[in-house]
């Protein structure tokens, strides 16, 4: 089958493969890349456990085809940490026992945030909107809620 | 976190440095950073994808199988039927005596429920493997089939599983699990009241984000590495030896990294065919459910029926119980008999009652086997029981906080199946849950203990 050529920025690296055209950007990302962060679980846009961030915005990488990014800034779960340092958004997950099985939790991160990037001082309400796209069958929300109100604050001093 | 030291003061060693004090989870850092390995989590050069062809019908022969179009398929690498299995007929609790063997790894001459695996097509690609299931043409002769527990235990019902030779799992004790214990007649004789009620509950999905499956890497030396998500590593390594004939330490499990279970993990399923698969190609082998399998095809949390009959005195003593259960295990037991056997040494609930009747059936029909899930054999047990016990407090116009406490289970009581009652917390537990729901009782339940005589 025909391969594409693909390029993008992957948490701040230059990116450079050959695709099956129709290949996902998950597949991409996962098989021929490396990163791991973003998860399979339903391929079908319905989870949220594969969320990746294109230019700024949350995406589905199962239901986006690798080819449609080139040029793009793609940030994932992986490269959240700077320098071994925790985002404030990673540390809160920890301190809220905001992970159980684990298998959600890049996903959640990478829609919180896209919140906290374009609303630093969420509401309940807003977060509660922001994650709707991501399940959690351990059924884990009020700690993940919790999580992200805890790093907006833990934002909103830093920046004080 | 509140933690409550007046409750079992007197007999507690208080040295809890532990209980009420967050400690950080060992696996959060990784889950946080997306480092946390899941068996998918591994890709090798040269990975074949493995697709089930399944069946389309809830019960049917199968005359005839043919491959030899998804052979052709380009990128096809091998496709397995049940031929190919050393030993295709197996059960996952044969490892602990019970048995028979009921279920194929592979179907061999009949399908019994819909969705069963026919054909395993590995192929270089996910896409080539399920374009080549698609052309493999399996031809069947569809069967009668029954799908409700009570229909199956009739004569003349159609027969699942001929491994069985009748409906329902044959015990020990015959053909359902009993506990007898008093005299449950004279009970219902001397009751002021008596209530029969039925409840009834559907097959429920654990539906976990991350689906079941694994992926098997030959080591180069006739042994195998199988990355799995399994619950059960040891229950997979052992069944996976026999159903292969293969030495134990021919086998690498590596696991114990989950992404949901729930139970529904417990099961050896994708394990033994994917190893097979890598054992006759000599490749490495990826065997993922997609979601719809999962949701459909993942053994469920039986469907139960409780039928409880109980016999109730003015003063709130419960003198009689005989319970009824039916577990749905589908077309096969894998854990359904130790299911149906728990919720028999369950039913008469965390109450002493004197006089006690249980059978419990694991009963076969052509739906999808169910299995293990939370608390399985007991949660819906517990459902119909507490519902019961409402409806009987209200029968006899007592408060059914204080009806429980009436007949909650002490230490030192005898349970119907012949296990004295140790460490237990009920009353306590109630004691709390009355002050913190804000739902009072008379100042002689709250005075009461579960350990302390005369109290």
């Amino acid at each position: 089958m025909a391969k594409v050529p693909v390029q993008f920025t992957l948490n701040g690296s230059e990116k450079a493969e050959f695709v099956e055209s129709g290949t996902t950007l998950l597949h991409a990302l996962r098989d021929k890349i490396g990163d791991t962060s973003p998860k399979g679980g339903c391929h079908q846009g319905t989870c949220g456990a594969c969320s990746v961030i294109i230019d700024g915005e949350l995406r589905l990488s199962c239901l986006t085809l690798a080819e449609t990014c080139n040029g793009t800034d793609i940030k994932t779960t992986a490269g959240l940490a700077e320098g071994g340092v925790l985002h404030p958004l990673q540390r809160a997950f920890l301190d809220a026992f905001a992970t159980q099985c684990g298998f959600c939790t890049p996903g959640m991160i990478m829609a919180a945030k896209v919140l906290l990037d374009r609303t630093p001082n969420p509401s309940r309400e807003e977060v509660i909107e922001a994650l709707s796209g991501n399940i959690c069958r351990c059924t884990g929300y009020e700690p993940i809620i919790q999580a992200v109100l805890t790093a907006a604050r833990a934002n909103s001093q830093n920046a004080a | 976190m509140e933690l409550r030291k007046n409750y079992f003061a007197d007999v507690r060693k208080d040295g809890l440095h532990e209980i009420g004090q967050p400690r950080p989870r060992l696996d959060s850092p990784g889950h946080v950073t997306g480092k946390t390995a899941y068996f998918a989590d591994r890709n090798f050069p040269g990975m074949l994808h493995l697709k089930m062809v399944r069946s389309p019908h809830h019960h049917a022969r199968i005359r005839s199988i043919d491959t030899s179009e998804a052979e052709k398929h380009p990128g096809v690498a091998r496709v397995l039927t049940a031929k190919d299995v050393p030993h295709n007929v197996y059960t996952i609790l044969i490892l602990i005596q019970i048995g028979p063997e009921d279920e194929t790894v592979l179907a061999d001459g009949k399908v019994r429920w819909k969705g069963e695996a026919v054909v395993a097509v590995l192929a270089e690609t996910e896409r080539a493997a399920q374009e080549a299931a698609a052309k493999v043409k399996v031809d069947y002769e569809v069967l009668p089939a029954v799908f409700d527990m009570e229909e199956a235990l009739k004569p003349g019902a159609p027969l699942v599983n001929e491994h069985h030779g009748q409906n329902y799992y044959l015990y020990d004790s015959g053909e359902c699990r009993k506990v007898r214990f008093g005299d449950v007649e004279a009970g219902f004789a001397m009751a002021d009241h008596i209530l029969e009620q039925s409840y009834q509950s559907s097959p429920i999905e654990h539906a976990p984000t991350e689906t079941t499956g694994c992926v098997v890497a030959p080591e180069g030396n006739d042994r195998f590495t199988c990355y799995t998500n399994t619950q059960a590593m040891f229950f997979t390594l052992d069944n996976t030896s026999i159903i292969l004939q293969m030495p134990g330490s021919k086998l690498h499990f590596v696991g114990g990294t989950v992404g949901g279970g729930f139970g529904g993990k417990v099961d050896v399923i994708v394990e033994p065919i994917a190893i097979l698969a890598a054992k006759l190609t000599g490749r490495p082998v990826s065997f993922i459910y997609s979601r719809e399998e999962e949701m459909q095809v993942s053994s469920p949390r039986a469907a139960e029926k409780v039928v409880i009959k109980d016999g109730v005195m003015k003063d709130g003593r419960i003198v009689a119980r005989k319970v009824t259960g039916y577990t749905d295990a589908g077309a096969y037991s894998r854990h359904s008999p130790y299911g149906a056997q728990k919720g028999a040494a369950h039913y008469p609930g965390p109450y002493t009652i004197p006089n006690v009747w249980i059978d419990t059936y694991c009963v076969y029909t052509n739906r999808t086997p169910s299995s293990a899930m939370r608390g399985f054999g007991v949660t819906i047990g517990d459902f119909a029981l507490e519902v019961q016990m409402d409806k009987l407090a209200r029968l006899i116009g007592m408060d059914p906080l204080e009806f429980r406490f009436i007949n909650a289970y002490r230490d030192g009581d005898m349970k119907a199946h012949r296990q004295p009652t140790e460490g237990a917390a009920l009353i306590e537990c109630m004691q709390e849950a009355s002050r913190a729901a804000n739902w009072p009782v008379a100042e002689k339940y709250m005075a009461m203990s579960s350990y302390r005589k005369g109290a």
